[in-house]
């Protein structure tokens, strides 16, 4: 028998637990087991009185071991550990039973609770006696920082940070940074010109000595942990050398091959082979396509290279691979646009005049394709009339069951350009819902249903060129149901907008896997606690901000950017970050070198040393999570505070109550 | 008498295969050592004892007694508790004794079948009756006995409490040499209460002379599926090697000559479960799965890393092979009609 | 407590996927069978198959491990491991005559709290339909005893 004093402690949570488990038939039940010095039964174990009752009986009563069942670890397991320290026993020499999350609120049997309860604090108690004392390791934080993704979100984040006075790695995949805001034409509600609140935060990055702008630049891996990242950065080939380039634009000018503009225009609009996404673009420096440019593709042109003033076109340049050591990472990749060619009866890209909301946002813009005139796919017709549908590809099960959030205030904004742009047009809102929550939000509604738009509410079935009803030809008939007075309609427009939703980035899951975070079903990254936590992740140094997390408009981006810049912060003024002591070790006396687990560790934590033939684990790379230590076949490998023996105790607790125990052996007490 | 003042020493031989014994005498000239040194107070094998010799003895009489094979029957069974009895130190010696051994493999059938096996379906048993063993025959003088046939075959630290285990099947001269030599000599045991004496405390692989590199297992071969290359660890080559699982002693005689090894000398220090161990480590070296997960498509992933795991025939008698009595479950289920047929 | 027999699970709950998910299915007041007793561990490659086969020796009906989605978990690929471990127990879970539906591998992202009560509720009816384990009782209770001498079971000569 084992000589640990154990202090037990049953908490009420007012009546979250004592509402459905017998929290003083436990408390008692647990006063009798062996090595319980004291059982007591609580209102709230966390308030400060029952963390003091805590300490009293560890100083009084001479406690080694503490049990508290209350609700889940990641709740309050931090706040008993510091109880326990306070009072001179080390924090880790506590075991917390989640007698609340999983299992109190999990029923209303209360018999049934009570039982697992006891069966909870039985292997609790059990195994903390395995219990050993141990220590945080203190980890150094490199000030360094590095934010993926040049967005709006992205850029604030890389400003707090640089104005701190620490420096900065963004990392942008595109030419430019900017993200979808730059290519917004005004904002919702106060319609400000997207690019006049913008462009200046754009240049203040480029201008900031403390920011290193990695554009057309991807990260390819990241190793390391918290403090301690290193970042491997590929930066493509521009074909441009930024020390001599000036950004005067002669060689886009002079370059004859011109290319649909995907990206940035939105496929309505083009740009040339060698290109600036945008005339604001930072940095100014161009890019050249190779996949369209006569040189790469032909082997004969170099016009852009001839009128260089400067020799700044290199057709030798190759990409460089750079190592970059950060101390933390905030990821701010943004978000795709839903495709509207998956919702097929909606015609996008077979009925010319469907157009997207991006690209109606290039449209409108002065300093778009059509120069800010809203006209039909051929150029030249003005719209007399124009339907704007929600919700495509959003709050809908076969595509996106999330509410995007933004499409709205956007296609509001879109009524009102329109209603300002063509006086005389007829604009159409087929809504589900409108949801107008934000600060002045419900204001700017109110405003655009005062400027004459029709709203109908319901969602379209179908948007058809083939007319049936006189009135129908040549154009485009939107075939809806009007839910609020339960009929079906046909409304022949010119124009349609599709308000396409916000997902995930197509290779979310991807670049989850490079950073080690985890994804939502949809693909938005998961933050560590959808409230209390929204930029941090699970992965300690790495935070994320924007709508790589989740549907959100701009200023609420921007808020995460700056939460996710002051968290970095907060880690960069601490200088030191203390990480939980849960890590492999290896006894090398007990390691034969049979090498089972030399490739089993996702972090290449474990090392062979060939001349004494053992395997040792890197305890500042190790993570902790254990697959080591169950595959080391003689045991050698323990994992701290999740040892064999710990576990082992803990499933003989859980199952005190399971049967008479009959002997099995004669020596043990089994 | 001179003698008197010699310690005592017994050997005996449950369910086992007489494989210990031989190991014992195959310690050369210094079984004169251990002649000089010891009486022998009861050795079946090689002097005539009866039982009631045994009986005799004041308890702890025995000095040192070396108990090989398992608890199959009846009789092992009393045999072990009067040999704990009358000796000062019980050794588990012998992978019978200490975890089972190839008696345990029993275990994964029940007693009926086995019986059944050896008496009745076996092309060689001549049985037109069809008997089998009774535990008690009524004869004209009266009734007679034979030990009774148990469920379960059981280690000796199943039925009493022991000292130390030598294991092994069998446990190497040289280990049993070296054992009795720091006995006669007076080299202090480990404190007793099932100890390892006789072994090392880490796997084979330590005396393995083959090389080891990082595994990547695309799929497990028998040994007649495949000829190995003599340099290279055998698992690698998809060969289930017990020696990550297993304690070191024997020097590593079977991977030496190309064969795996079996897993006779046991699992190391804090392992519970042998077999589970293999199952952990040898599994996680799978290569099914590595690579890049975004997408997966879970089912057909689980599928493609289940049919790896069927090329490995019979993982039940392979990792517990020497081990089953003495593992977490220590035999099979059996239930309705698994229980006639003996097959879980 | 009635005599009915309600089925004890072992549940091996990663930290960072499907703990989270019971902790939300708790704040979700998701009710769900309470028959599944939970511990902890940092990843479901920390769940070693002599877990496994100690909490069925120790009496439990039946063995719950519950990780990340493959390609979702914090370590990468630990649940991958957690797999590959999975697939060979259970083929030799079968030669030691235990249902597949006894030891279950699942995956229950942390948003999905749903999806780990209705799995706990899955196995719980399925253990229920097959009765109890409780391996030392009825698989090792009482086997191997001494035999006493009764008439029934002396043979007669032949």
């Amino acid at each position: 028998m084992s000589k640990e004093r154990v202090g037990v402690y049953i908490c009420h949570c007012g009546s979250n637990i004592a509402g459905t488990v017998a929290v003083e038939e436990v408390s008692q039940w647990a006063a009798g087991l062996p090595n319980v010095v004291v059982s007591r039964d609580y209102k709230f174990m966390c308030s400060s009185l029952g963390q003091e009752l805590v300490e009293k009986d560890i100083k009084e009563l001479g406690l080694t071991r503490v049990v508290v069942a209350a609700c889940s670890p990641h709740m309050h397991e931090r706040t008993f550990r510091a109880t326990c320290e306070r009072a001179g026993l080390n924090p880790f020499l506590f075991e917390m039973a989640n007698i609340r999350e999983l299992d109190s609120w999990a029923t209303d049997d209360r018999v049934a609770a009570t039982q697992k309860a006891k069966a909870m604090v039985s292997a609790a108690i059990r195994r903390v006696i395995h219990h050993q004392p141990l220590q945080l390791l203190p980890v150094t934080i490199n000030p360094n920082t590095l934010v993926v993704g040049g967005g709006v979100a992205g850029i604030t984040a890389a400003l707090e940070i640089a104005n701190a006075g620490y420096h900065v790695y963004l990392v942008e995949r595109e030419p430019s940074i900017g993200g979808h805001m730059a290519q917004l034409d005004k904002t919702f509600p106060t319609l400000d010109c997207s690019a006049c609140i913008l462009t200046p935060k754009m240049v203040d990055v480029a201008q900031n000595k403390n920011i290193t702008l990695l554009s057309w630049s991807e990260v390819e891996a990241v190793e390391g942990y918290v403090g301690n990242f290193t970042v491997t950065v590929r930066k493509k080939a521009r074909y441009v050398n930024e020390e001599k380039c000036t950004g005067c634009g002669i060689c886009i000018e002079k370059c004859p091959k011109k290319v649909v503009d995907e990206v940035f225009e939105a496929g309505l609009g083009y740009r040339k082979a060698i290109y600036r996404p945008f005339p604001q673009a930072v940095p100014k420096y161009p890019v050249i396509d190779t996949a369209s440019c006569i040189f790469f593709q032909r082997g004969k042109c170099k016009a852009c290279q001839m009128f260089c003033p400067t020799e700044a076109i290199d057709f030798e340049q190759q990409d460089q691979i750079l190592k970059l050591e950060v101390g933390n990472i905030i990821l701010a990749t943004g978000y795709d646009t839903f495709d509207p060619r998956r919702i097929p009866q909606y015609g996008y890209g077979r009925l010319a005049n469907v157009f997207t909301s991006l690209e109606f946002e290039r449209m409108v813009n002065a300093a778009g394709p059509t120069g800010g005139r809203i006209v039909l796919r051929d150029g030249v017709t003005t719209p007399k009339s124009v339907a704007i549908i929600h919700c495509v590809g959003s709050r809908d099960k076969n595509y996106n069951e999330h509410c995007s959030r933004v499409c709205c205030m956007y296609s509001l904004k879109f009524s009102h350009l329109l209603h300002e742009r063509l006086p005389d047009a007829q604009v159409y809102e087929f809504y589900i819902d409108i949801r107008a929550t934000a600060k002045r939000y419900e204001e700017f509604y109110h405003r655009i249903l005062e400027e004459g738009t029709r709203f109908i509410r319901g969602r379209v079935a179908e948007v058809t060129d083939a007319a049936r009803l006189p009135g129908e030809e040549g154009k485009l008939i939107v075939q809806y149901e009007d839910t609020l007075i339960g009929k079906q309609r046909r409304l022949p427009v010119d124009m349609v907008i599709l308000s396409v939703g916000m997902e995930a980035r197509r290779d979310s899951r991807e670049v989850a896997q490079i950073f080690g975070l985890g994804c939502e079903y949809n693909g938005f990254f998961i933050e560590r606690h959808p409230k209390l936590d929204p930029v941090n992740t699970m992965t300690e140094g790495i935070q994320i901000a924007g709508a790589c997390q989740g549907p959100m408009a701009i200023p609420e981006a921007v808020a995460q950017g700056a939460a996710a810049a002051a968290r970095v912060l907060s880690l960069i003024s601490q200088g030191t970050v203390m990480m939980e002591p849960v890590r492999a070790h290896i006894n090398a006396e007990k390691c034969s070198g049979c090498r089972i687990c030399n490739d089993l560790c996702p972090y290449n934590a474990i090392v062979f040393h060939e001349d004494r033939k053992v395997s040792e684990v890197i305890t500042a790379l190790c993570q902790g999570c254990g697959a080591c230590v169950a595959a080391c076949p003689s045991a050698a490998i323990t994992g701290a505070h999740f040892t064999d023996e710990q576990v082992m105790a803990q499933i003989e607790g859980m199952l005190w109550d399971m049967q008479p125990r009959i002997a099995v052996t004669a020596t043990g007490a089994e | 008498m001179a003698a008197k003042e010699k310690p005592k020493f017994a050997m005996y031989w449950a369910a086992s295969c007489g494989g210990c014994e031989i190991s014992t005498l195959n310690i050369g000239d210094k079984i004169l050592a251990v002649d000089e040194a010891f009486d022998i107070a009861f050795w079946p094998c090689v002097a005539d004892f009866k039982v009631k010799d045994v009986e005799k003895y004041p308890d702890g009489y025995i000095d040192l007694c070396l108990f090989n094979g398992a608890i199959r029957n009846s009789e092992n069974e009393e045999m072990a508790h009067l040999l704990r009895k009358k000796s000062k130190i019980l050794v588990a010696f012998g992978s019978c004794a200490s975890e089972g051994c190839i008696p345990g493999l029993s275990n994964l059938t029940t007693a009926e079948a086995t019986l059944r096996a050896v008496y009745l379906d076996n092309p060689s048993t001549d049985n037109p009756k069809r008997v089998l063993p009774q535990p008690f025959t009524k004869v004209p003088e009266g009734t007679i006995q034979i030990p009774v046939f148990y469920e379960r075959v059981k280690s000796l630290d199943q039925v009493v409490p022991v000292d130390y285990v030598m294991p092994g099947c069998p446990p190497e001269a040289h280990q049993i040499a070296a054992v009795m030599d720091a006995v006669i000599t007076g080299v202090p045991l480990p404190p007793p209460g099932r100890s390892i004496i006789g072994a090392g405390n880490v796997a084979v692989c330590e005396e393995c002379p083959r090389q080891k590199n990082v595994k990547r297992i695309k799929r497990f071969y028998r040994p007649h599926e495949i000829t190995p290359d003599p340099e290279i660890c055998l698992l690698e080559q998809g060969i289930v090697c017990m020696g990550i699982a297993t304690r070191a002693g024997c020097g590593a005689l079977c991977p030496r000559v190309n064969m795996r090894c079996e897993g006779c000398y046991g699992p190391l220090d804090g392992v519970e479960d042998q077999g589970a161990n293999m199952v952990a480590a040898i599994a996680s070296v799978v290569e099914e799965g590595s690579g890049p997960l975004a997408g997966i498509d879970e089912a057909e992933l689980q599928r493609r890393i289940g049919e790896v795991m069927d090329t490995l025939v019979d993982p039940a008698g392979t990792f517990y092979r020497f081990n089953m009595a003495h593992s977490l479950l220590m035999r099979a289920r059996f239930t309705g009609d698994s229980a006639e047929k003996g097959v879980a | 407590m009635d005599n009915a027999y309600e089925p004890v699970i072992i549940g091996f709950l990663c930290n960072w996927c499907s703990y989270r998910a019971a902790d939300l299915a708790g704040t979700s007041r998701l009710h769900y069978a309470p028959n599944m007793r939970p511990i902890r561990v940092m990843c479901s490659a920390r769940v070693e198959p002599q877990f496994v086969l100690k909490a069925l020796r120790e009496g439990a009906d039946g063995v719950l491990i519950a990780g990340c989605h493959p390609g979702e978990c914090h370590y990468v690929d630990g649940n991958i491991k957690a797999l590959r471990r999975y697939e060979l127990l259970k083929r030799m879970l079968r030669q030691l005559g235990i249902e597949e539906e006894r030891v279950q591998l699942v995956w229950a992202a942390a948003s999905e709290g749903n999806v780990l009560a209705d799995a706990v509720n899955r196995m719980t009816e399925q253990l229920r339909r097959l009765g109890p384990l409780r391996w030392r009782e009825t698989v090792l209770g009482g086997d191997g005893q001494m035999a006493e001498h009764t008439d029934e079971k002396v043979a007669e000569e032949v």
